[in-house]
């Protein structure tokens, strides 16, 4: 197998008028732990939509195992995500089914393992995100990070060769935090799965990543292990990693000079 | 005058690529190769929540349009020694006309909004998107078992409205307003087509139930995933669906009981 197992290549993406990338090229190393970070609205979920094929590049190509994933046709698309899978932010898990049947829901669709087969897997899958005591739970009676682990447990339902994690992070508690930080690293260790992890929790993340992508203007700013982005000399890298209000991401949106606002606003009355 | 003519051509270009999308997400939903043992469980499911669950309202609604039907009929005929027709009279209004129109107003609002807002809400809350990446065919695990539900369901709905109602002109004209039961449904009997009236009559219904769940599904499907999309979504499925089948019952009536 090659070193990289998703391979960004020149890829331009726009929607409408406005360009999300131009000419952007990063490959994702097979079985290690790949970070995209960047500031918000820059484009980090259209990026794994792209890997995932439900969104296609104006130009340039995306290989997933060697293969190209615009190119692919419907079913050779679908053949290829039940060996990807992806944790959506919010969970994305089916409210009509209890916490056991949404992880069983891509055996029973993709394999054709018997029922005393599959409740094992689910029980194994749960056990290595601790909700095994929550399999008959609804959905709705998960709190935020349960959700979140019981949609991490469906990701990996069918072992999937790679995971990408969708702001995994985002809106939830210390505790939670630390215990998707862990979930995320042993995932990758024991499984070798390899993981695309989008966030914008710089401090988690460099913990656990063993290679880190900053996007910004249309493309990548720093990539390279945690420690060489950290000693990165772009002023947009560094006011991203320590988290500087102002910088070469100005604090101000675009607007006409303070005092002349001001004194417009009477005028307009 | 540009700008009008920039919008009008705007709006036309955007209902025709609603139309092409529609028609997509009505191809791809349907014809597939259906799966018998995946299938029949969420067809089930379906008729229950779409079917079953809108039975009560339909009960209701349509003992009460037979009730008023008989009276209001009543009061007209007896002034010419007609009573005896009011069998007829119950009976192919309620065959040819209110027994499909009625079922579908009332589908489209109880059924009709529910499948918008609950597809809506999936897509919102990433869960189509998560079937997609999932490598299941979300036309297929979503769409098309409520579409056949749809299909099904209305159709018979609209038969046991009409049931229903002429139960309920029974009621009043016979039990309570004193018209003699015999003639009630003698009459009735000789005067109502199985052709003309009924198969008619289910034709409208199956027509109706097409237009409705179609609707209603590509509402949620296309919406705008946030809470005031789906907002717009689940009024725009009523009311499209509501004026789709009252102008097309004028078109299926002219065409069926016109010159």
């Amino acid at each position: 197998m090659s070193q990289s197992l998703v391979e960004i290549k020149d890829v331009t993406f726009s929607r409408g008028d406005r360009i999300i990338y131009q000419n952007m090229s990063f490959s994702v190393p097979t079985g290690k732990i790949t970070a995209i970070m960047g500031p918000s609205g820059i484009g980090k979920t259209t990026m794994l939509r792209l890997i995932g094929g439900q969104l296609k590049p104006d130009s340039g190509d995306i290989l997933f195992a060697g293969e190209s994933i615009p190119k692919m046709s419907r079913s050779e698309l679908y053949q290829a995500r039940e060996r990807m899978s992806m944790l959506f932010q919010s969970g994305a898990l089916f409210t009509d089914m209890s916490v056991f049947d949404n992880i069983a829901f891509p055996l029973r669709e993709h394999t054709k393992l018997s029922e005393e087969i599959i409740r094992i897997i689910v029980l194994m899958k749960l056990e290595a995100v601790g909700l095994r005591g929550a399999r008959d739970l609804m959905p709705s009676e998960l709190s935020g990070g349960m959700a979140r682990r019981a949609a991490l447990a469906r990701a990996i339902a069918l072992d999937p060769e790679l995971i990408m994690y969708d702001e995994p992070f985002a809106g939830q508690d210390p505790i939670s935090m630390g215990v998707l930080v862990k979930l995320i690293k042993s995932l990758n260790q024991t499984l070798n799965i390899t993981s695309l992890v989008v966030t914008h929790d710089v401090t988690e993340v460099m913990s656990i990543a063993d290679h880190v992508v900053i996007l910004a203007d249309k493309g990548v700013i720093g990539e390279g292990s945690p420690e060489q982005v950290a000693q990165s000399e772009s002023p947009l890298v560094q006011q991203f990693l320590q988290g500087l209000s102002d910088g070469p991401v100005p604090f101000h949106f675009d607007a006409a000079p303070y005092n002349q606002d001001l004194l417009m606003g009477s005028e307009r009355g | 005058m540009v700008n009008t003519i920039q919008t009008i051509g705007r709006n036309t270009l955007d209902t025709l690529a609603g139309i092409g999308r529609a028609l997509l997400m009505l191809l791809g939903a349907i014809f597939s190769v259906p799966n018998v043992r995946k299938g029949t469980p969420l067809l089930i499911k379906q008729l229950y929540m779409v079917g079953f669950l809108s039975l009560i309202i339909i009960l209701v609604s349509g003992l009460f349009i037979g009730m008023v039907l008989a009276l209001q009929g009543y009061t007209v005929l007896v002034d010419y020694g007609a009573e005896d027709s009011l069998g007829p009279l119950v009976a192919l209004s309620l065959l040819r006309e209110l027994g499909p129109v009625v079922t579908a107003l009332l589908f489209a609002g109880r059924a009709g909004s529910a499948l918008t807002a609950e597809i809506g809400l999936m897509k919102a809350t990433e869960q189509l998107t998560s079937l997609e990446m999932m490598a299941v065919d979300p036309l297929k695990r979503v769409i098309a078992p409520r579409f056949w539900a749809g299909m099904i369901s209305m159709p018979l709905l609209a038969m046991i409205f009409s049931a229903i109602a002429i139960l309920g002109a029974h009621i009043v004209g016979v039990d309570w307003l004193g018209v003699d039961s015999g003639s009630f449904w003698s009459i009735m009997q000789a005067q109502v087509s199985f052709e003309k009236d009924i198969l008619n009559g289910a034709i409208k219904a199956v027509v109706f139930a097409f237009v409705v769940t179609w609707i209603a599904l590509y509402k949620g499907y296309d919406c705008v995933p946030t809470s005031e999309g789906i907002s717009k979504a689940t009024t725009e499925t009523v009311v499209q669906s509501s004026l789709a089948v009252l102008g097309l019952d004028f078109v299926l009536t002219a065409i069926m009981f016109g010159a």
